[in-house]
C-alpha cells in the first residue's frame, strides 16, 4: 500500500439515472506513467474529477499516498483538464502566481518556481504579456507550467496532446518524461493509443464506467498475445505449408514475410524445425505482440457484446 | 480561508486596475458635475444674446420692463403697425410686438409678434407675464382699488406637518420634528433607484465574470484548487469591494468638484434651480424656502435612515449577486442565446422598481407593506419607504426576512453554480437548475 500513490476501491458515481463510474477499482504505483484509457464518454473525466476533489464519489474509497482522500489533497495534485483555459485578460506572470498560490504556495515560493520554469522554457519576456496576446502554442506552455509549478506528487493530464502542435507536443512529452524520472506519478488519460504505448508503464482500460482491463503494459500485451509470429525469409516463398496445420497455420505470406499462428501443443522450436526442414532460408523471427490499440478495440467490443 | 482571500484579491485587483474602471470612475463625477454646471454656464454666457423688440401699443397699458435679468428689451414706437413691420429690420430690431386696443373687461388677450425669426419659449412667457401683470394692474385701478390694497389681499399658504408621538405617560405630544411629503418622496425615489442601479450594474458584472470563466474553461483549473463555493463567494465579495471603492472615490470627487465648482462659478449648485431666469421670486422668499428645505432635511432621522439603507443595500447585494452568479454559471457558450436566462435574476428587480411609484405614493398601503417585506423587492422598496417612517415591526420583519433570504439565496446559488460551471455547451433550463440544487456533490 505504501508503494501506491493512488488506490481506488469500488468507486461509484452517477448523474441522475446515468451510471458514469461503476465500481472501479485499481491501484497506481508511485513514480509510474499510468495510462487511463477509454472511449469518449467512458467515465474517465468523471473519475478524474473525483480524484481531484472536484466532485465526490457516491460510494467507494480513495487513498492518495496512503491517506484517505481529503480536501487538502488537491494541493498535491496537478491537473490539466481536457477543457483547459486561462484568464485571457490577465498577465502571464500574475496569472501563474495566482494559480500557484491557490495551490498553497507562498508568493515567494511561487516566484521561485516561476523563475525556474520561465528560464527552462526560455519565455522570460512573457511575464507582463496578457494571455490573449500569446499564440495558441505559447498559451499551451503557460498552461503546462500552471499544472506543474507547485511540484505535485500526482500529475493528471487529460488528453494532454490534444490541440498541441508537434513542437509543443515534443516539448511537453519530454517534460513529462523528466518529471516521471524525478519521481512524479503521472496519470495520462487519453483515447490515443500510440501515445500510451510510447509513454505508459501501466494502463487501466475504462469502458462504460467499468474497469475492464488493468496492468503493466508489457504484461497486458503478453496476456493478450495470440501466439502470432513473423518470419522473414530469403529466396522463393515456401510452398505446401498447409500440411503443417498440426504445428501452425499460415495467416499471411507477403513480401518475404510469413505470419503464422502456432497451434496449441506446438512451440517455436517445432515451427523453426519445420521451416528449416522445408528449406526455408530464415532471416528473422519475431513474436507479434498485440498493440494496445488492438487490445483496446477487442476489449471494448467484448464488453459491448456482453 | 486563505484561498478565499486570494480570490477576493484577484477579483478586486483585476477590475480596479482595468483602464475602463479607472475611466468610468473618474469620468462619472465629472459628468455629474457637468450636469449641474453646464446649464448654469449656458445661462451665464450663451443666454446673453439680447432681443430688442419694437412695440406698437394700442392698449395704452404697456410699460417697458426695466428688468435686466431678462434678455429682452422693448422700445415703444408711435408709427403705424404696417410701417413698423416694413422698417424694424433697418432700424436694428429683431421684431415687432403688437398689443391691440382693449375692448373692456377681456379675460383673453391676443398679442401679435412679427418677425423673420421665432421667439424662444422663455422670451414668449416673459412677455406674456409682463403684459398680463400690467393688464391686471390696470383692471385693479379701473375697479377703484389701489395696487397697494390688492397686495394686502394675497396670502401664501403652506402646510407644515408636525410629528406627534406618544410620550412615557401615554399622551400624544409634539416631537418637534417637521415632516415633508416632498422631501420624503425625493429621498424614497433616490434611495430606491440608487440601490436598483447598483444591484443591476454589479450583478451583471458578476454574471459576465462567471460566464467568462466558464467559456474560457479556466474554471476547471480553478476548482481543482478551490471549492466552487469559495470561488463564487470570492467573486461576490471582491466585486462588492470594487463597488465600495468606486463609491468612495465618487463621494470624495463629488465633494471636491462641487467645492471647486462653487468657488469658481460663485454659484451653489443646489440653488441652481432658483438661479434660472424668469419667475424669480424675491430673495426673502428664496431664503425662507431654502430655510424650510434645510430644516426638513436636517430634521430627517439620518442616523436611522442611513444605516438601514446600508443594511438593505448589502442584503440585496448578496441576494442579487448570487442570483446573477448562478445564472452566469447556467449559461451556455453562446452568450446571445443565453441572454434570456438572465431574466431569472432581472425580472424580480425590475418588478421592484416598477412598484416603487405606487409604494411611495401610498407608503402605508398593504401593497407597500408586503412588497417591502418580500425579500426580492425589499432591498429597493424598504429604503424607498424609510423616509415615511414605516412602523418598526415592519422594518424589523423585513430585515429578518432579508437576512434569512440572503443566506438562502447564497446557498441556493452555490448549489446551482457548482454544477453549472462544469457543464459546457448548452444553456441550462430552469428545470435543470432546480435539479442541480438537490443533486449530490
Amino acid at each position: 500500500m505504501g508503494n501506491d500513490i493512488l488506490r481506488l476501491q469500488g468507486v461509484v458515481k452517477s448523474y441522475g439515472d446515468f451510471l458514469a463510474v461503476d465500481h472501479v477499482t485499481f491501484d497506481i504505483p508511485k513514480g509510474v506513467v499510468f495510462g487511463m484509457l477509454g472511449p469518449n464518454g467512458a467515465g474517465k473525466t468523471s473519475l478524474i474529477r473525483i480524484i481531484t476533489n472536484i466532485t465526490k464519489a457516491d460510494a467507494g474509497q480513495i487513498w492518495l499516498d496512503g491517506e484517505p482522500l481529503n480536501s487538502r489533497h488537491p494541493e498535491q495534485i496537478g491537473y490539466m483538464p481536457e477543457e483547459r483555459g486561462l484568464y485571457k485578460k490577465m498577465k502571464v506572470g500574475e496569472q501563474l502566481t495566482y494559480l500557484a498560490r491557490l495551490k498553497g504556495l507562498s508568493a515567494a515560493q511561487a516566484r521561485q518556481e516561476l523563475t525556474y520554469w520561465f528560464k527552462r522554457f526560455d519565455i522570460a519576456s512573457w511575464w507582463d504579456k496578457k494571455v490573449d496576446e500569446l499564440s495558441k502554442g505559447m498559451q499551451q506552455k503557460v498552461q503546462f507550467i500552471a499544472t506543474v509549478l507547485h511540484r505535485p506528487k500526482l500529475l493528471i493530464l487529460d488528453e494532454p496532446f490534444s490541440g498541441l502542435d508537434p513542437i509543443n507536443a515534443n516539448l511537453i512529452e519530454s517534460e513529462i518524461r523528466e518529471l516521471a524520472s524525478q519521481g512524479t506519478s503521472i496519470i495520462f488519460s487519453t483515447h490515443r493509443m500510440e501515445q500510451v504505448e510510447e509513454m505508459c508503464d501501466h494502463i487501466v482500460l475504462i469502458n462504460k464506467g467499468k474497469n475492464v482491463l488493468e496492468g503493466r503494459v508489457a504484461e497486458v500485451k503478453q496476456r493478450f498475445k495470440q501466439n502470432l509470429f513473423s518470419i522473414g525469409y530469403e529466396g522463393m516463398p515456401p510452398e505446401n505449408l498447409q500440411d503443417a496445420s498440426r504445428i501452425f497455420d499460415l495467416k499471411k505470406n507477403e513480401g518475404q514475410h510469413l505470419t503464422v499462428h502456432i497451434a496449441d501443443g506446438a512451440d517455436t522450436n517445432d515451427l523453426l524445425r519445420y521451416l528449416i526442414g522445408h528449406n526455408v532460408q530464415v532471416r528473422s523471427f519475431n513474436e507479434i505482440l498485440p498493440s494496445i490499440n488492438e487490445i483496446f478495440i477487442r476489449r471494448v467490443n467484448e464488453t459491448v457484446g456482453s | 480561508m486563505d484561498k478565499l482571500w486570494l480570490i477576493i484579491q484577484r477579483e478586486y485587483l483585476t477590475r480596479v486596475k482595468k483602464k475602463s474602471f479607472i475611466l468610468i470612475t473618474l469620468l462619472s463625477p465629472l459628468i455629474f458635475v457637468a450636469l449641474f454646471t453646464v446649464p448654469i454656464l449656458v445661462t451665464l454666457f450663451a443666454g446673453k444674446e439680447q432681443k430688442s423688440l419694437l412695440v406698437r401699443d394700442d392698449s395704452g397699458i404697456f410699460v417697458p420692463a426695466n428688468d435686466t435679468s431678462a434678455n429682452v428689451s422693448f422700445v415703444v414706437a408711435q408709427e403705424q403697425l404696417s410701417e413698423l413691420k416694413r422698417t424694424y429690420k433697418l432700424r436694428g430690431f429683431d421684431g415687432v410686438l403688437h398689443i391691440p386696443a382693449l375692448q373692456g373687461n377681456e379675460d383673453k388677450l391676443k398679442l401679435n409678434y412679427f418677425s423673420e425669426k421665432q421667439l424662444s419659449l422663455s422670451v414668449v412667457s416673459f412677455i406674456e407675464q409682463q403684459v398680463a401683470k400690467q393688464l391686471e394692474a390696470k383692471k385693479i385701478i379701473d375697479a377703484g382699488y389701489s395696487e397697494e390694497i390688492m397686495k394686502g389681499f394675497k396670502t401664501d399658504v403652506g402646510i407644515e406637518q408636525e410629528e406627534l408621538a406618544f410620550n412615557k405617560e401615554g399622551q400624544l405630544v409634539e416631537t418637534g420634528k417637521k415632516n415633508s411629503a416632498e422631501l420624503a418622496t425625493a429621498i424614497g425615489f433616490i434611495a430606491g433607484f440608487v440601490i436598483y442601479i447598483v444591484l443591476i450594474f454589479y450583478g451583471a458584472m458578476i454574471m459576465r465574470s462567471v460566464m467568462e470563466e466558464k467559456t474560457s474553461r479556466i474554471i476547471e483549473v480553478i476548482i481543482s484548487s478551490v471549492k466552487p463555493f469559495q470561488l463564487m463567494m470570492g467573486k461576490i465579495l471582491g466585486v462588492s469591494a470594487v463597488g465600495l471603492t468606486q463609491m468612495l472615490i465618487w463621494m470624495v470627487m463629488t465633494f471636491v468638484l462641487t467645492q471647486v465648482a462653487t468657488a469658481f462659478l460663485g454659484v451653489d449648485p443646489s440653488a441652481m434651480q432658483s438661479s434660472m431666469p424668469m419667475q424669480q421670486p424675491p430673495p426673502d422668499v428664496i431664503a425662507s424656502q431654502a430655510g424650510a428645505v434645510f430644516e426638513a432635511i436636517t430634521s430627517q432621522n439620518w442616523s436611522y435612515i442611513l444605516p438601514l439603507f446600508l443594511y438593505f443595500f448589502i442584503g440585496g447585494y448578496f441576494i442579487y449577486a448570487s442570483l446573477f452568479a448562478a445564472v452566469g454559471a447556467s449559461m451556455g457558450d453562446d452568450m446571445g442565446e443565453s441572454q434570456s436566462l438572465s431574466l431569472v435574476a432581472m425580472a424580480p428587480i425590475i418588478l421592484a422598481i416598477i412598484l416603487i411609484s405606487p409604494v411611495i405614493e401610498n407608503p402605508t398601503s398593504s401593497l407597500a407593506r408586503w412588497a417591502s417585506i418580500f425579500p426580492l423587492f425589499s432591498p429597493v422598496l424598504m429604503p424607498a419607504r424609510l423616509a415615511f417612517e414605516p412602523p418598526l415591526w415592519e422594518v424589523l420583519l423585513s430585515m429578518v426576512v432579508l437576512a434569512g433570504s440572503a443566506v438562502f439565496f447564497v446557498w441556493l446559488s452555490g448549489r446551482i453554480y457548482r454544477v453549472g460551471v462544469l457543464l459546457y455547451g448548452k444553456k441550462a433550463t430552469l428545470k435543470e437548475m432546480v435539479k442541480w440544487t438537490f443533486s449530490r456533490e
